[in-house]
């Protein structure tokens, strides 16, 4: 395969690449003025509309199409909010943007806000990123000092704000209501939909909702054209009447036991296998894989035979798992056991569960404890049958938990085990020789410490 | 109209009423278990224990399209064509879960548990759970602690409805507790240095589906299941609450709220709910006395009435205080029987004790500064019957150049309500008959000193604030040597049998306009007596 030349990822290892002027020398800000002068706001939905771009925050859902659910003719004010939480494990896509390309991240905002007649934006980002924080802040800062923000925006009449909030250090503070809440200040306890952001959202107001990499597609998509976003990626299924395509350039996060992990650029659509080999140098040390996250640890697992998968974002869900997520691939050599990759994710996802929702606050902890026993040497065959009930009853999917966090615990327990089931049971097996057959409760042993 | 189908059967819905899955279902009787949706409280759809199916029937067709996935039916509206349904494989297995889940780390010490009997764990346990536990924790962690000093939360119990936490923001609004902490180690908690301290925190323990609020005043004093509940209406303000009254051989244990709409909707607030001690306050008099040659001297209640009746009857010139604490049947009995010798009888309105103002929570329930629960009732009796108001300040003032051969005060407060020169302006009074629960100087000055029933004794009606008229029953018999006012005034009349309030109560609504709307029953929320004024 013909390697891909960059679009997102173009600049980041320029010198200054942060910097507006470095921003401008690339043609930074050239789509903005394009928009400011001679667009509607119209003019851009609808040219996001026809790019087919699908949000890059996880759940790929058409970005124009989500734009079009703001209420008609509102008086205002409507927000956006551009979710730079990231904290889905082995995703790091939009911290690189906005480290090393964070002008590139604003004039997509700018547009996005412009397009939905936003005047406000919150830039949300994820507490645990420094360096993101004040490369963003200097740019914003660059941004008030040019006129690209504040005012009467470069003499258009437009008038946008940029406020940068720091996110509250939890994984569902990422989820799009979470968000909403914690920027309002509360627990990032995920709203219950109907209403949705677009109608009621952030101080109860109609909110948009996208990611870093989303918002970027959109400075790309404006500079280059919808044809252009078209011609990349993957066409819409005929045989799937639902299935709007996977088009344009995707931030892939390769990480895990792979020679050169790192965040690479390639269509949508490029398969695990290509990704390893073409990007990430093959599994390292020359050993062979097992497994792979297709898409942050949500999304669950895909054996080696399956690494012909491709990562657009109708692929992984082929192939049993949730979704093509955030693109995070997370390589796994056989070396790894099955029962350490599950009791991590569990830990994972009983530590970062909000705790609203019982099925998703009990039965989170209750998997993690029954993992923390397992990988003591005391697990049962049994467990693993109530594993998978957990992983089968718990998630927005089945309809018993308000977000989606849930679907994306049940996820890993159900690939890992399905998938694996022989390397769990022998391992059970083996490690408790004389207990594995009980099926009565037995009381839990703290042998690892987890939280 | 908009036509509902739960479990097949259709609900036909009235022109805007919003419903959701459990109010819908209730229609058709299905029962559909909740923890976290209360009707008073904002919607969380968070404990998941409501999960029902739901789908759609099509008005032209009639076929019915379902939803593949569970949905909370607190969250789910009703709507025309909305299809519910509440009983299924799918729906038993998830409530299974739910509690499954509940019970995970809940220390399960239900014998020493305050809400066994009356908790929703228990109750849903039973109805939805499994039959064998198949965890493999050890839940045995039971902490403590005070929230405030009304409310003591046993943390590992709760299972995180919010119930309270959103009940202090939305409807007491002083927002006192929280959740701390994340997912499996959330507790309800409040922050340091300030508790919970608000005048509804009592509430939170009646929201609260589990045993994890506990009521300081009520912890560990009764079982639930050894007492009887009885409707009854609070005596703390003019608002009127209603109530329920929960005693066991009579003594009582506790007040709930009790929901009425146009009242206090699921509330009390706390001076209610715990202002009921006086009624077992050893002070409180209980033996019929009159002034005798050498002081004081018991009576008989058997010849009591016959003796006032004929001294009464020897008076010219009588008064009646008719205090706030009475109901109306009683003020009315009183004045009749005073009038029936006294044709101008005057008719006092005892006095209307007050304190602060009236204070309006978020949500509107409002605690009254009146501080009585019958003013309006009481003073309706005195002006139909005598056309004219005469306050307890006027009266005293009267005192000084009229002169009463007889009268008759009732009081019922809780505390003092008078002072000594009131006791000396009417200590000249020849026959002054002082009916009361506790000793005060007017009852020392008495020359027939009469126990009186407190509100958890009387039967009758009180009319609150907003001309609402509520009727109930005695809960607990009086202490042995009351004669309740009612029963006592009913004598005089010479009434037959035992004294029957809504005997009363049906000749106030013919006698006077304003008590009609009463007639013919007023049901568990009362009536508004304004509705018969507007026709
Ligand atoms: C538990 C959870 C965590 C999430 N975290 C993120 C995140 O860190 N960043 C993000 O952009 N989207 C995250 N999402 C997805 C958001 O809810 C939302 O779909 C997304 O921000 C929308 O942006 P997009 O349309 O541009 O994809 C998360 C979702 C869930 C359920
Ligand atoms: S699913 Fe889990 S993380 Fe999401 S709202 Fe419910 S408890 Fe919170
Ligand atoms: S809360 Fe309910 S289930 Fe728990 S101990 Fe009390 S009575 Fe038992
Ligand atoms: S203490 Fe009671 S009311 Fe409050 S969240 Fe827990 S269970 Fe619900
Ligand atoms: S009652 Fe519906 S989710 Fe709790």
């Amino acid at each position: 395969m013909a390697e891909f030349e960059p679009v997102l990822l173009a600049n980041i290892h320029k010198d200054d690449s942060h910097t507006l002027r470095a921003y401008e020398s690339f043609g930074g800000y050239a789509g903005l003025k394009k928009v400011l002068g001679s667009m509607s706001a119209n003019d851009v939905k609808e040219l996001v509309k026809g790019s087919g771009l699908r949000g890059r925050g996880g759940a790929g859902f058409p970005t124009g199409l989500k734009w079009t659910f703001l209420p008609k003719d509102h008086p205002g004010p409507i927000y956006f909010c551009l979710n730079a939480d990231e904290s889905e494990p082995g995703t790091f896509n939009n911290r690189i943007l906005m480290e090393e390309d964070p002008h590139q991240v604003i004039e997509g905002l700018i547009i996005s806000c412009f397009a939905t007649a936003a005047s406000t934006a919150y830039f949300y980002m994820r507490y645990e990123y420094p360096l993101a924080w004040k490369r963003v802040q200097a740019a914003v800062d660059e941004c008030y000092a040019a006129g690209y923000l504040g005012k009467n925006i470069l003499g258009s009449g437009y008038s946008l704000d940029i406020f940068l909030h720091r996110g509250a250090a939890a994984y569902i503070c990422g989820e799009e209501t979470g968000l909403i809440e914690s920027l309002e200040g509360r627990r990032a306890w995920p709203r219950i939909k109907p209403p949705f952001p677009a109608v009621e959202g952030a101080f109860r107001k109609p909110t948009v909702v996208n990611n870093v990499e989303t918002a970027a597609c959109v400075k790309q998509i404006v500079d280059r054209g919808a044809d252009w976003f078209r011609s990349i990626g993957v066409q819409p299924d005929p045989n799937n009447p639902r299935d709007p395509g996977s088009f344009g350039p995707k931030l892939y996060c390769l990480s895990g036991h792979v020679e050169k992990p790192g965040c690479y650029e390639a269509p949508l659509g490029i398969t695990v296998n290509e990704l390893i080999d073409n990007y990430g140098g093959g599994v390292w040390k020359g050993r062979k894989a097992k497994a792979a996250i297709p898409g942050g640890i949500s999304m669950g697992l895909l054996t080696a035979d399956e690494f012909d998968c491709p990562l657009d974002f109708a692929g992984p869900g082929k192939h049993g798992c949730l979704g093509l997520g955030t693109a995070a691939v997370v390589v796994v050599d056989e070396t790894v056991p099955m029962v350490d990759f599950l009791h991590n994710s569990c830990q994972f996802f009983a530590h970062e569960s909000c705790g609203q929702c019982t099925p998703c606050r009990e039965g989170t902890s209750w998997a993690l404890k029954m993992m923390n026993r397992i990988k003591g040497g005391k697990g049962r065959l049994k467990d693993l049958d109530l594993l998978l009930e957990i992983g089968d009853n718990i998630g927005i999917i089945p309809g018993t938990t308000i977000c989606g966090l849930a679907d994306g615990a049940a996820w890993p327990m159900k690939n890992a085990i399905r998938k694996f089931r022989g390397e769990f049971e022998e391992y059970i097996k083996r490690t408790n020789p004389d207990g594995y057959m009980e099926t009565h409760p037995v009381p839990v042993l703290e042998i690892i410490g987890a939280h | 109209m908009a036509t509902v189908l739960v479990d097949g059967q259709e609900v036909e819905l009235a022109a805007g009423e919003r419903l959701n899955g459990i109010q819908a279902a209730a229609r058709v009787g299905a029962d559909v278990p909740h923890y976290c949706w209360h009707p008073g409280l904002t919607v969380v759809a968070s404990c998941r224990m409501c999960l029902v199916e739901t789908g759609r029937r099509d008005p032209a067709t009639g076929e019915i399209t379902m939803l593949p996935k569970l949905v909370p039916g607190c969250q789910t509206p009703a709507t025309d064509g909305t299809v519910f349904v509440t009983k299924s494989e799918k729906i038993t297995a998830a409530r299974a879960m739910v509690e499954e889940d509940l019970l995970i780390r809940h220390p399960i010490d239900c014998p020493i548990c305050d809400k066994a009997g009356e908790c929703s764990l228990q109750d849903y346990h039973f109805e939805h759970g499994r039959e064998e536990r198949r965890a493999d924790l050890k839940p045995f962690t039971s902490r403590r602690r005070e929230l405030g000093d009304t409310v003591t939360l046993f943390v590992d119990r709760c299972v995180m409805c919010t119930r309270c936490v959103r009940f202090s923001r939305e409807i007491s609004g002083d927002a006192e507790l929280m959740v701390v902490n994340r997912g499996a180690h959330e507790e309800i908690d409040v922050f340091p240095g300030f508790p919970l301290d608000n005048k509804m925190s009592g509430n939170v323990v009646d929201l609260c589906p589990v045993g994890a609020l506990g009521d300081r005043d009520f912890l560990y004093k009764q079982r639930v299941w050894f007492m009887k509940s009885h409707d009854n209406v609070c005596a703390g303000c003019s608002t009127g609450c209603s109530i329920k009254v929960e005693e066991n051989q009579d003594k009582v244990y506790r007040l709930k709220p009790r929901e009425n709409p146009h009242v206090n909707q699921w509330w009390m607030c706390d001076e209610g709910r715990y202002g009921w001690k006086h009624v077992h306050d050893p002070s409180r008099v209980t033996l019929p006395r009159r002034v005798g040659k050498d002081g004081f001297e018991n009576v008989e209640w058997s010849t009591l009435s016959g003796e006032l009746d004929a001294k009464l009857s020897a008076s010219k010139r009588i008064a009646a205080v008719l205090s706030p604490h009475l109901t109306v049947e009683e003020a009315y009995q009183l004045a009749k029987y005073v009038r029936g010798i006294d044709e101008q009888a005057l008719l006092v309105l005892g006095p209307i004790p007050t304190e602060g103002q009236d204070e309006t929570f978020p949500n509107g329930f409002t605690i009254r500064a009146e501080k009585c629960p019958n003013r309006r009732g009481v003073e309706e009796v005195i002006v139909g019957l005598a056309k004219a108001l005469v306050t307890w300040d006027d009266f005293l003032g009267r005192l000084s150049d009229e002169a009463f051969d007889a009268v008759w005060v009732t009081g019922g407060y809780k505390s003092n309500w008078h002072d000594e020169s009131v006791a000396q302006k009417l200590s000249s009074v020849p026959l002054l008959i002082v009916q009361d629960s506790f000793a005060s100087p007017l009852w020392d000055a008495a020359t027939y000193q009469l126990p009186s029933a407190t509100f958890a004794e009387r039967d009758g009606s009180y009319v609150n604030h907003a001309d609402r008229l509520q009727s109930f029953k005695w809960a607990v018999r009086p202490p042995a040597g009351v004669t309740t006012e009612g029963q006592l005034y009913w004598r005089l009349l010479k009434s037959p049998g035992l004294y029957n309030s809504r005997a009363v109560l049906d000749e106030l609504t013919r006698e006077l306009l304003y008590f009609s709307a009463a007639a013919g029953g007023n049901g568990d929320c009362g009536i508004d007596l304004k509705s018969n004024r507007l026709a």
